[in-house]
Order: structure tokens, then sequence, then C-alpha cells
């Protein structure tokens, strides 16, 4: 029994909800369900961020949700986006759950900056942040400079990146970040951590997207066209959490991710129309572009820089304007706007798109789902 | 080295490590069993699986694989310590570690520089190394 996106939801993304996160979760929660045509009472599932603060049965509690069956967490961190919905169609598939609730709720500007870093080392991060590897930029980084080193990708090929995902963010009225940038801007913006400029960072954001999962065959009777999900996979790659000890850092875990992810949905990268790659970091959508196959390695860059990621390009990517300028929502925007674009309700619609990729390639963890509309 | 940043609270995998290093020296863990020093520390070979490990001194020389040089203060205590530069050594051991790299301008650090350990001698609090350019006579900052 395949499993199908059946509804998608989203709050207002902004730099000041006002709100609670809880408050965040149950809004994108009912929208989700309202857009399935599907009531909270027959919702028997829910699956959670690893890193969210609204656990499961506060989300249950609070929206109604009464005998749950299966209730589960999906990480590692933004990678989750995709994970979360592999592991909802995986409880469908295997009959353990009819109708499956995903969510990420984040107060990411106004409440914990996760750009920050975390603050206190422990685990891995007690033998990075005493020597000043203390945020996400500063580990990432050094995924970045592997990248130039390794295959000579540029600060402009990064910048390519991030005036992709804005002229795609100026369509889509949701985006917290719309007016233009150009490649110039994007030198001059400052330095965070070199090679890694401010417009190479993705935002922080407050707000919260949600999910529903059901049957295929259910979903094919809502009210929207029901978006299969081929195949997810998940890899944490050689290096666990110490992420950045692992042995080659210019080439993604999600080579694993892409190589079972193709072989389970028996297509290949030829058959993907649109891309959605977690963009918390602009490099590392040069790494997705290489890991599932859509780039040879080490030629994402040049693949940017002409445009090739574009709307109107060969291979559009994050048409929602993705981390960088849509909003921060760790990763589960992106597999909504797949959504959309496999409905044909897009604000920057890709003409004819039927099989969409949703993808992570960060360090640490990967993840990836395949969707096919009904197209 | 940096002055003023959290640190962590040493375990039972760990605390030879952070005792080495306010004695000026640097600890890994090496396997009995197939000979691989590992990082960071716990308690089996990350290469083998083997629960014999034993702490051994390394002399900390190798090379630079990554780098950044961070221009923002995360933290307060890093506002009057910037630009540093932070990133990954290979040493000569077979382990890849976090240092900071001193004793140069940051743009004249690059892939593959050899590199030697420094403890800072001054520095109230845990004692931490950095990686100066090899033969250099610089020391840290």
């Amino acid at each position: 029994m395949k499993a199908a996106i059946a509804g998608v939801g989203q709050t207002e993304y902004s730099k000041d909800s006002g709100r609670t996160e809880l408050a965040l979760a149950c809004e994108a929660v009912d929208k989700a369900l309202a857009d399935a045509a599907i009531p909270r009472a027959e919702v028997d599932a829910v699956i959670r961020y690893d890193w969210d603060r609204i656990d499961e049965l506060s989300l249950a509690t609070h929206l109604g949700l009464k005998n749950l069956g299966w209730m589960s967490q999906a990480g590692d961190g933004g990678p989750a986006g995709n994970a979360i919905i592999h592991h909802a169609a995986a409880a469908i598939e295997a009959g353990l759950a009819t109708t499956v609730v995903c969510y990420r709720a984040l107060n990411g500007r106004t409440g914990p900056r996760i750009g920050h870093g975390p603050g206190e080392a422990s685990g891995a991060e007690a033998f990075q942040m005493p020597w000043g590897m203390v945020s996400p930029v500063t580990q990432f980084g050094q995924f970045a400079r592997r990248h130039m080193v390794t295959y000579g990708t540029t600060s402009e090929q990064f910048g390519a990146v991030a005036v992709a995902a804005r002229r795609h963010a100026s369509h889509n009225p949701a985006a917290v970040m719309r007016g233009p940038m150009s490649l110039a801007d994007h030198q001059a913006s400052r330095l965070i951590a070199d090679p890694l400029r401010l417009f190479d960072c993705c935002l922080e954001t407050d707000g919260a997207c949600a999910l529903v999962l059901t049957s295929a065959e259910r979903a094919s009777h809502g009210p929207n066209p029901a978006i299969e999900v081929l195949a997810g996979a998940q890899a944490s790659g050689p290096g666990g959490a110490a992420v950045v000890f692992r042995d080659q850092l210019d080439v993604s875990e999600a080579t694993h991710c892409a190589a079972d992810l193709y072989r389970r949905a028996g297509l290949g990268p030829a058959d993907v129309d649109v891309v959605m790659v977690y963009d918390h970091f602009t490099p590392f959508v040069l790494f997705a572009l290489e890991a599932f196959g859509l780039c040879e390695r080490g030629e994402a860059g040049a693949f940017a820089a002409e445009g090739g990621i574009e709307h109107g390009g060969r291979l559009p990517v994050n048409t929602h304007g993705g981390n960088l300028s849509e909003a921060y929502l760790q990763g589960l925007s992106h597999p909504i706007e797949a959504v959309r674009q496999l409905r044909g309700e897009a604000a920057l619609q890709v003409d004819g798109a039927r099989v969409a990729l949703s993808c992570a390639a960060s360090a640490g963890t990967a993840s990836a789902v395949l969707l096919r509309g009904a197209g | 080295m940096l002055e003023g940043l959290a640190m962590p609270a040493p375990d039972g995998d760990s605390a030879p490590f952070w005792n080495g290093c306010e004695e000026g020296k640097l600890m890994l863990q090496r396997c009995d069993g197939c000979g691989q020093a590992s990082w960071p520390p716990g308690p089996v070979c990350a290469s083998c699986g083997g629960d014999r490990l034993t702490w051994v001194e390394s002399q900390g020389r190798g090379t630079v694989y990554s780098w950044v040089v961070v221009a923002v203060a995360f933290t307060p205590e890093l506002a009057d310590q910037l630009p540093y530069a932070v990133g990954l050594v290979d040493l000569e051991d077979g382990v890849r570690m976090v240092t900071t790299f001193e004793g140069c301008e940051p743009n004249e650090i690059e892939a593959g520089m050899e590199v030697e350990m420094r403890f800072d001698e001054s520095r109230e609090g845990q004692r931490l190394f950095c990686h100066v350019p090899a033969g250099s006579d610089r020391g840290s900052r």
C-alpha cells in the first residue's frame, strides 16, 4: 500500500510570530488537515522532528487527537525534513498507521537561535567549541572550503545559489526575503566565516509547517491530487555526530542516501523534474546536486553559475526560495513546495513537473524523498 | 589560543585527554587490536570495534585539511579576538582534529600546509593547543 501526501499547511513566516511554538504547530497541522479534508479524529499517528520542542503528546493534547497508535521522531536536525515523510510513508506502507501528521514548529528568530550555536560543549561539540568552532557556520564552512580546495569552486558560484533563491522568493508571497539580490550584492555581503558570507547563510524564522500523509488510494479521493511517495531514504554517513572528523568533507554522505532512494523508486536522476534542497548554507545545494547524481562531482558550482538551477534553467531548484530567502523551518518547507509543484499550484510553477526530489545533503545526516504527482 | 569559551565537563572517556592538555601533552587513544588511533575519545575503537584502547602521547604534527576564518563574534568573549582561523588538522597519528591555526596571517593558510602544535603557557583555565606553520619561530597569538 503506497503512501501519499494528502495535505500541506504552514503558518505565516516572520521574524517575530508573537505566538508560542505550540500555537504555531497547531495552526500548521490544522491547515494541513483542512487542505486534505481529513478531520482531526482520523489522525492515528504523529511524527515530529527530534529537535522540536513541541512533543507528540503535547500536540495531541491540544488538538484533541485521541488514541494515537504510532508516535515517533525523525532526525537529525534539518535533514529530518524528508526523513519525517519517509518514516510516515513507511508506517503507512507497513499497515501500522493510516493517517499521519508530520510537523515542525519553530520560533527560530525570537526563540533560541540555532545560528548562534548550542552554547554548551557536550558530545562531539566538546572537541570543537573550545577551539572556536562554536556555531553551525564555523562547522559547515569547513565543508565549503574543501569543495573549493578539491574542485576549484568559487564564492561567486556559492553566490549563484543565493541569487537564484532570492529570484524565486520574489515570486512567493510567503517568503520573508523578496527584495532583489544581485551577485554583486552577495559578494559585498560581509564575511561570517570565510569562505562563507552573510548571504550564504539561511534565514532564522518564526513559523511552522505540517504535512498529512495517508494511503495513496485514500488520498486519491481527497480534494487535491494525491502526491505519491515513491521512495524515501536516510543516511548517517560515516561520521555520525562527529561530522567534522570524518574522512572526506568534499563528498556528501548523501551519496549513500541517493543510491537507496533511486533503487527503491526504480527511477534515476534523469527522471527528476524539479528539486528542493535543504539549503542552510549555499554550498550544500552543490553537495546535493552532486550526491543525487544531478551534476558530476565538482561540476555543480559551474552548473549553478550558468543558471542551471533557476526557474527556466535545466533543473529548477528551490522554486520557493528555500531556507536562504523564503524561511528556515529546518527543511520542512521543501517537501511542501515539492507538493505544490506536483499539484501544479506553485507560485513559480515548473511546467509539466511530475517527479520531484526533496533532499538534504547536510553534514551528519542526509535524507530524501521522491514524490510523484498525478499529472 | 582563544580565551573565555565554554569548556566541556570531562567524563570517563575524555578525562585523560583534558588532563594531558593541562600538562601540555596531546593524548590520543590507540587501539591495542588494530593499531589505529581514534578521535574523538570513546569507549571502543571506531575502526575495529575493539575495547582495549591505550592512551599515547602525540607530537601533534600534521597538515591543514580545512579551515574557516571567523569574522563574527558568536559569543561576547570572542569580540576582541577576531578574526581567528579554526579548522581541521590531519595528524601524523592518523586522526583529524579541530584546532586553531595561529602564527601566520589567515590568508597564508593553505590546504596541505605542514603545521606543528603549540600549547599556551600563559592561559588561565583549561590549557589548549593550537597549530602554527612548521618551523615557525612564532608562537601562538
